[in-house]
């Protein structure tokens, strides 16, 4: 790897690498005592760790050939490879907080091992890890073939996406030892926070300079959708994560907001971290791999503007459905509703773009494990936005919020949808970074697909069914007019779910290992074959950037 | 019959897509578009909440943390409780029945950050204050099936061998203070003190709690432990005073009933 890069390049990334181990040092000297201290530990041996990996290479033979004339892959398929490690580790720790939930002495005798601690694991796990690895590796694959240009820079790609992964490791090493600031899905404390936008400013950098490099007049849908995902997600982190810490030298901080307005700029940022975190960013890798896989030309242009802007547009009002019949004034809530129904225009247009695009293709879908998880993950995507919508709907919430049904929703799309689109594109993309002829085993494919795909509706309809029937106990009087059953009545009959969960859960890991398997022996056993036209050209006939429409 | 409703918007489509055509060519313009779409939302819903004076009641009996409580709240934090405990109880008959008064805004005006929760594997403990004595909660926390057999919570039994950290209370009173909680200075300095005092009834620091604090404040040794302050002590008096900061929803919900 280290043979693409410059000398000079190699000196940046060791004095980046350097610095960043001194900050660490800094952390670990400053924090002693508390748990920041061992994340400066672990900051300072992660980047001291890089530094000697580099250094060990630095006067090893420099690039021969121009550079430009082929793509940068090397920190695509370190990012295909993490977002594997981080989906096997984080599906991991979930089948184990649902079978903590099912038989709850299924622990350690150690404060780290309770659920409240691990949950956090798996669901930064699974979202960042996992999501934001692959976010990142596809959008740099994606820009630079959709532009036909190369990445601009070789360091600071390394820098997002190692950086990212640090902060991954902050977030996930600090929950176990109770460092959290308790906001769903933006626990990390403040140090952490400030290091996620430093890296999040240089991938929007490193994003505009590639599309300024593009040999192509106009920008690709992927790259819009990759765009608001990069754009959006910084702002609503940097205000959400707004805090004062106790003291610089510990970890613990206090959010800026309280009360009410905590809570609507918490979901205001919840909700849109599944708009633009896990929605967005995956639909740009749908625009991308789905018409590409099927050798079809995206169905609408004009559906894809529509369902651009109104996603970007509608979502962000979407938070506050999280809050109904709470103390949040009504007119938000209200608001709030209107446009989560709203939101089902656009993201069933980009859903029936999707699967229209495959009219004509669905021989392909038949045959094809890798474009059928593509498709699979489209009906999902329609499917949960659907249930989405009317989940936000005030009478609806007042029987499914608290309730697993919530866990059920968010399920459908973390498995059915964000993760299937991430195989999917996987499997597609492998072959072509590391230049072999195909996947190792099409046959372990199917076996990924089919185990995935049963175990989400495992999943999914264990918690339907345990969502619906809680809220209706907790709801449900008896004749004199007094509530028919204690809440621990509702806690026992949640449990044949509970296993039924974690079988699901169970099901849908050993996919994500068969396939983790499949992605290294393809590495290490098949054949090299140089695909062709994947290089940057100035001119459309040697590739089109996606499969040409009319 | 689509074609038709949409019909008289088609030189609209036509100019969007003609324009949107040219606009994709700058990074800029889906940059600065991207943004201003993209604010609007969170703009209208999330501003007027600071500004809309009804938006928290007024409770003049309303008071802060104690120190140990609010040491409570942060091992609470610490643990991840919030994940299956909520602490909202919303505007719903069967909720109101169940856990008490529905929540008011004011009761979390001092909560940074808010723990409303989003799921309820265990029951809302936004009312859960002086409902169990200090023993039932301290013998539920170390081992919960003793009690409730069918519980699934986790045990916390080390909160009971685990001395509270105090050294760093009033610089995490003052961290509040900056951001609106209404922390006296000789509150912020002696919350060391006091965190202990409200654990150690009928000594000086405990007079000196009730002084700062109030007279109703809950000074106990609330891990049945005289000998060490522990977070089990802080936690317990966490959960003793959650729904216990103000009357208003107790006299809110009467006056509706009437």
């Amino acid at each position: 790897m280290m043979e693409n890069l410059t000398i000079a390049e190699r000196q940046q990334a060791m004095l980046l690498s350097g610095g960043l181990a001194l900050v660490g040092l800094v952390l670990a000297i400053v924090g002693h005592g508390d748990a920041m201290g061992a994340h400066g530990w672990i900051t300072l041996f992660f980047a001291g760790g890089l530094f000697f990996v580099v250094g060990n290479a630095l006067y090893a033979p420099e690039p021969t050939l121009d550079r430009t004339t082929n793509y940068y892959d090397d920190p695509t398929k370190v990012g295909i490879l993490l977002s594997l490690f981080w989906a096997v580790v984080a599906m991991g720790v979930g089948v184990w907080v649902a079978a903590q939930l099912a038989w709850p002495d299924f622990r350690f005798d150690a404060p780290w091992s309770s659920f409240g601690r691990i949950r956090p694991v798996h669901t930064s796990g699974v979202i960042f890890g996992f999501g934001g690895n692959a976010l990142i590796a596809t959008s740099y694959h994606v820009m630079q073939r959709t532009s036909r240009a190369r990445l601009a820079g070789h360091v600071s790609p390394w820098f997002v996406l190692l950086g990212f992964n640090l902060f991954c490791i902050i977030a996930a090493s600090g929950y176990l030892m109770g460092i959290t600031q308790s906001k769903e899905y933006a626990e990390p404390e403040w140090y952490a926070d400030i290091w996620l936008v430093i890296v999040w400013v240089t991938y929007f950098v490193l994003y505009m300079r590639t599309l300024a490099r593009r040999n192509e007049p106009h920008i690709y849908v992927a790259n819009w959708y990759y765009m608001a995902f990069i754009l959006v997600v910084a702002v609503l982190h940097i205000v959400n994560n707004l805090a004062v810490p106790a003291s610089f030298g510990a970890a613990k901080s206090y959010s800026a907001f309280s009360g009410v307005q905590d809570a609507m700029t918490q979901w205001w940022y919840g909700h849109n971290a599944v708009a633009f975190f896990l929605t967005a960013g995956f639909l740009g890798m749908l625009y991308y791999f789905l018409p590409k896989r099927a050798g079809r030309p995206i169905y609408s242009y004009r559906l894809s503007i529509l369902s651009f802007w109104g996603i970007v547009f509608f979502y962000i009002w979407a938070g506050s459905h999280h809050l109904h019949y709470t103390a949040v004034p009504q007119w938000v809530q209200t608001l709030g509703m209107t446009f989560s129904v709203m939101l089902l225009v656009p993201s069933w247009a980009s859903a029936g773009n999707a699967l229209m695009t495959l009219n004509g293709a669905w021989g392909k879908v038949r045959d094809d494990a890798t474009l059928r998880f593509m498709m699979v993950a489209a009906v999902f995507y329609g499917l949960s936005t659907f249930e989405g919508s009317f989940m936000a709907i005030r009478a609806v919430n007042s029987l499914s919020h608290y309730t697993d049904w919530t866990i059920g929703h968010v399920h459908a799309g973390a498995m059915g949808w964000v993760a299937l689109i991430t195989f999917g594109s996987i499997y597609a993309v492998v072959p072509i970074l590391w230049r072999r002829e195909g996947m190792y085993s099409p046959k372990l494919v199917e076996w990924h697909f089919w185990l995935a795909l049963s175990g989400t509706v495992i999943y999914v309809f264990a918690m339907w069914n345990s969502g619906i029937i809680q809220g209706l106990m907790w709801r449900t009087y008896t004749e004199s007019g007094t509530l028919a059953y204690s809440f621990t009545d509702s806690l026992v009959a949640m449990h044949p779910y509970y296993v039924a969960r974690t079988i699901g859960g169970a099901f849908f890991l050993s996919g994500a290992i068969i396939g983790a398997f499949n992605v290294i022996m393809t590495i290490r056993k098949v054949r090299e074959d140089t695909p062709e036209l994947d290089y940057p050209t100035k001119s459309e006939a040697g590739e089109p950037a996606v499969p040409a429409a009319e | 019959m689509l074609r038709k409703i949409l019909k008289p918007f088609s030189k609209f489509f036509e100019f969007h897509a003609r324009s949107h055509y040219r606009a994709e060519r700058h990074s800029m313009a889906l940059t600065i578009g991207i943004i201003a779409a993209s604010a609007v939302g969170g703009f209208v819903e999330i501003a007027p909440l600071f500004s809309i004076d009804e938006t928290v009641e007024a409770a003049p009996d309303m008071r802060v943390y104690t120190p140990l409580e609010q040491a409570g709240r942060d091992i609470y934090i610490r643990e991840g409780c919030y994940a299956c405990h909520s602490q909202m109880i919303r505007s719903l008959r069967d909720e109101v029945d169940r856990y008490g008064p529905y929540s008011l805004a004011v009761e979390s005006q001092y909560d940074h950050p808010m723990l409303w929760g989003s799921k309820r594997t265990g029951p809302d403990l936004a009312r859960v204050g002086e409902k169990f004595s200090d023993e039932w909660q301290v013998q539920h926390l170390v081992d919960p099936r003793s009690l409730v057999p069918e519980s699934v919570m986790p045990q916390y039994a080390f909160l009971l061998n685990a001395p509270l950290e105090t050294a760093s209370l009033p610089g995490r009173l003052a961290a509040l203070r900056t951001v609106g909680v209404p922390y006296s200075d000789e509150q912020i300095e002696n919350a060391a003190d006091d965190a202990r005092g409200q654990a150690y009834p009928d000594t000086d620091r405990a007079y000196a709690v009730e002084e700062r604090y109030g007279e109703a404040t809950n000074i106990r040794f609330f891990d049945g432990r005289r000998d060490r302050l522990t977070e089990m002590d802080a936690l317990v008096a966490y959960l003793q005073i959650m729904g216990g900061l103000t009357d208003l929803p107790q006299k809110t919900q009467i006056a509706e009933g009437e």
